[in-house]
């Protein structure tokens, strides 16, 4: 596992931050898609969640199943605030309302963290799965603060605009929550380069000898995750003000298992990993979801090989590849790579052409038979697409394999030589 | 002055088995104090009591006249009171440095600070630096202590052992699994990094205890049967019975 390390001269971490924030400010100028937006504000989000999140599983050692608890509340008493400033109750900007669902993050990290924290490992992850349901069902029990099965509802364009900032345009709320992403996610790099941040390192790593060196290391997690109940209630309040609804799916184990496949996807080793992860995951979810009812399947593929075959996530992989670059080898790779694409491309059409035609068949089959896929319209009752699309699974798949073999072979290579250098 | 460490009556069961059968001990400041005793003894029981990483079943322990029984092992660490392991316990996937960066942050005040930039600790950074240096590890500074070899691993353990100023150090077969040079080596680092401090030393190379200690106590079947010189250890005539004759290492 690589270990940032700080100097602040790092050429490659300013071009990798500003180059973030760049692409963030100027992407919803140049993509102009319906749902652009959209996806790109649930991405932002999602990075203060997903980074928040992995300060307990990829910097703290906590594997959580609950963290929703944390945004959800925050979202709730983002929502409740919002409706008690807009009767006139007290005055708050609205820009700074999701500090009012970072302060409930705190508030109940310090309630629900400390019970939580009092061991790790299996037990941790068992007791935060506990809470995440009891929360659950208090929303049910209490339609009062949860608003039921309905949510509660709210109105962000509230006071007076400042500066024409009204926040009742998609753009601005997009804007608000990309400052907010910005300043999240220096402080959260900045927690990790503390005391207490590199303690939590040492206390995933060997809690024992922790303790011999002084530090109690129920207080090192309990810390670890007020503090990251904090950021993922901001994640909260973001949400509350883009959708102006929250409802009792922000507090439950479907967004908790969200954050967690997002997480592991892009890399939990890595600070830059859960930000790749809610890029791919936002963008199945929306993207792909737009397109298709099977996005989860391809989700749960997705994460499937991820968690088989490559545990370090996207940030691994591209992290495998710097030593390469340093030592001008990565042409013996572009060959093998431009294959396992073009063999790959093969096996992935096979594969979307059977799942999308075996979803068309078992939804819709009797009314409406005809489907249209890669621009081909054909009759899901026929046997010959389904035979099509399986032979391009097998044959993709046989392929892919010979190019596959030629990656491994490269990458030995590589491995023999940086070696040799090494000991020379 | 009362002693560094006492021990009174300090009894440990599990179960109904009695590993530690009231010992009695009283360590002065600044002796280099070593346990031997033949396997199963109870040696590395009696570490894990005094560090607390058991509770005692009865009895007390005292670390500079005050009673440490009851307390966490973080708790008696703040105390003044370090400890090594017989099997190398530390953070394999950080760097030298970080290792023994961890080991001095608490006593330097900096507790759980999220306030404080690690680059910008300067007292912290130069004693990880000063403690890499005592330990000869200073040229390994950013390998990850996984990677290190044998010999390297036990000379971090020790590093991060002493690195946060305890003055009550407490080291568990610091020369297991050495080769002759190795423990030669280990030998001057140990009386290097505890110099002025109260060492107690769990051992089995008689030559490292004969070499090192001022003072030997004898632990059998939970019971400290001799405490004295080394040399009249040598020729005390229950203590050859019980370990020196029947044990060949």
């Amino acid at each position: 596992m690589t270990r940032l390390k700080y100097s602040p001269l790092n050429l490659g971490r300013w071009l990798v931050w500003g180059g973030t924030a760049l692409l963030m400010i100027v992407l919803p100028l140049i993509l102009t898609a319906g749902f652009t937006l959209t996806l790109l504000s649930q991405i932002g989000i999602g990075i203060i969640f997903a980074l928040s999140y992995n300060m307990l599983l990829g910097q703290g050692g906590m594997l959580s199943f609950g963290h929703a608890v944390y945004s959800g509340l925050g979202a709730y008493f983002t929502v409740h605030a919002l409706n008690l400033i807009s009767k006139g109750s007290f005055y708050f900007p609205v820009t700074l309302v999701p500090l009012v669902g970072g302060l409930a993050g705190i508030v109940f990290g310090v309630i629900f963290g400390y019970v939580t924290t009092k061991k790790s490992g299996t037990t941790f992850a068992m007791i935060s799965l506990g809470i995440g349901e009891m929360v659950a069902a208090c929303s049910l029990m209490f339609p009062g603060f949860f608003g039921g099965e309905g949510g509660v509802t709210t109105n962000r364009v509230i006071g007076q605009p400042f500066l024409g900032i009204t926040y009742g345009p998609s753009i601005q709320v997009y804007y608000l929550i990309v400052g907010w992403a910005l300043v999240c996610m220096v402080a959260m790099f900045a927690w990790t380069q503390t005391p207490l941040g590199r303690m939590a390192n040492a206390v995933r790593d060997n809690p024992e000898r922790a303790e011999f060196v002084g530090y109690d290391t129920h207080m090192v997690r309990f810390l670890t995750l007020v503090i990251a109940g904090f950021f993922a209630g901001i994640a909260g309040g973001l949400n509350c003000l883009n959708y102006e609804i929250v409802t009792a799916e922000n507090v439950g184990a479907l967004r908790s298992a969200g954050v967690l496949i997002a997480t592991f996807i892009g890399g939990a080793g890595f600070f830059f990993g859960p930000v790749i992860g809610s890029i791919v995951f936002f963008t199945m979810v929306t993207a792909v979801g737009a397109v298709t009812k099977a996005w989860a399947f391809y989700l749960g593929l997705m994460f499937l090989l991820i968690v088989l075959y490559a545990p370090g996530g996207f940030a691994s992989l591209i992290a495998m590849h710097v030593p390469v670059i340093k030592a001008r080898l990565m042409r013996r790779l572009w060959l093998p790579y431009a294959a396992t694409v073009a063999t790959g491309t093969v096996l992935l059409i096979g594969l979307i052409s059977l799942v999308e035609i075996t979803y068309h068949y078992s939804l819709e089959a009797e009314t409406a038979p005809e489907m249209k896929l890669f621009s081909f319209a054909f009759k899901v009752t026929d046997g010959a697409p389904w035979a099509i699309a399986a032979g391009l699974l097998v044959g993709g798949f046989i392929i892919s394999r010979f190019a596959w073999n030629a990656v491994g072979r490269a990458w030995g290579e590589i491995v023999h030589i940086l070696q040799d250098r090494a000991a020379a | 002055m009362s002693a560094a460490i006492e021990l009174r009556a300090v009894t440990k069961s599990f179960g109904n088995t009695e590993i530690i059968r009231g010992v009695d001990l009283a360590i002065p400041q600044g002796e280099r104090h070593a346990i031997i005793g033949p396997n199963g003894a109870g040696k590395s029981t009696l570490f894990n009591l005094i560090s607390g990483r058991y509770p005692l079943s009865r009895g007390d322990i005292l670390l500079n006249g005050v009673s440490v029984s009851g307390l966490k092992p973080f708790e008696i660490n703040r105390k003044g009171l370090s400890r090594s392991f017989q099997i190398t316990n530390i953070f394999q996937r950080m760097s030298v440095f970080e290792n023994v960066r961890c080991a001095v942050l608490w006593s330097l005040g900096y507790k759980y600070s999220f306030w404080h930039r690690l680059g910008g600790l300067k007292d912290a950074n130069l004693q990880a630096e000063a403690v890499m240096e005592s330990i000869g590890l200073k040229a390994r500074r950013d390998t990850p202590a996984g990677v290190l070899s044998y010999a390297e691993q036990r000379a971090l353990e020790i590093g991060i052992t002493i690195a946060g100023g305890a003055n009550v150090i407490l080291l568990d077969e610091p020369t297991a699994g050495m080769s002759r040079t190795e423990t030669a080596d280990a030998v001057e680092l140990i009386r290097k990094v505890t110099q002025g401090k109260t060492l107690i030393m769990v051992e089995h190379d008689m030559g490292v205890i004969f070499d090192i200690a001022d003072k030997i106590s004898v632990l059998v079947y939970g019971e400290v049967i001799a405490s004295d010189i080394p040399a009249n250890i040598r020729g005390n005539k229950a203590v050859q019975e019980a370990y020196l004759g029947t044990e060949s290492h």
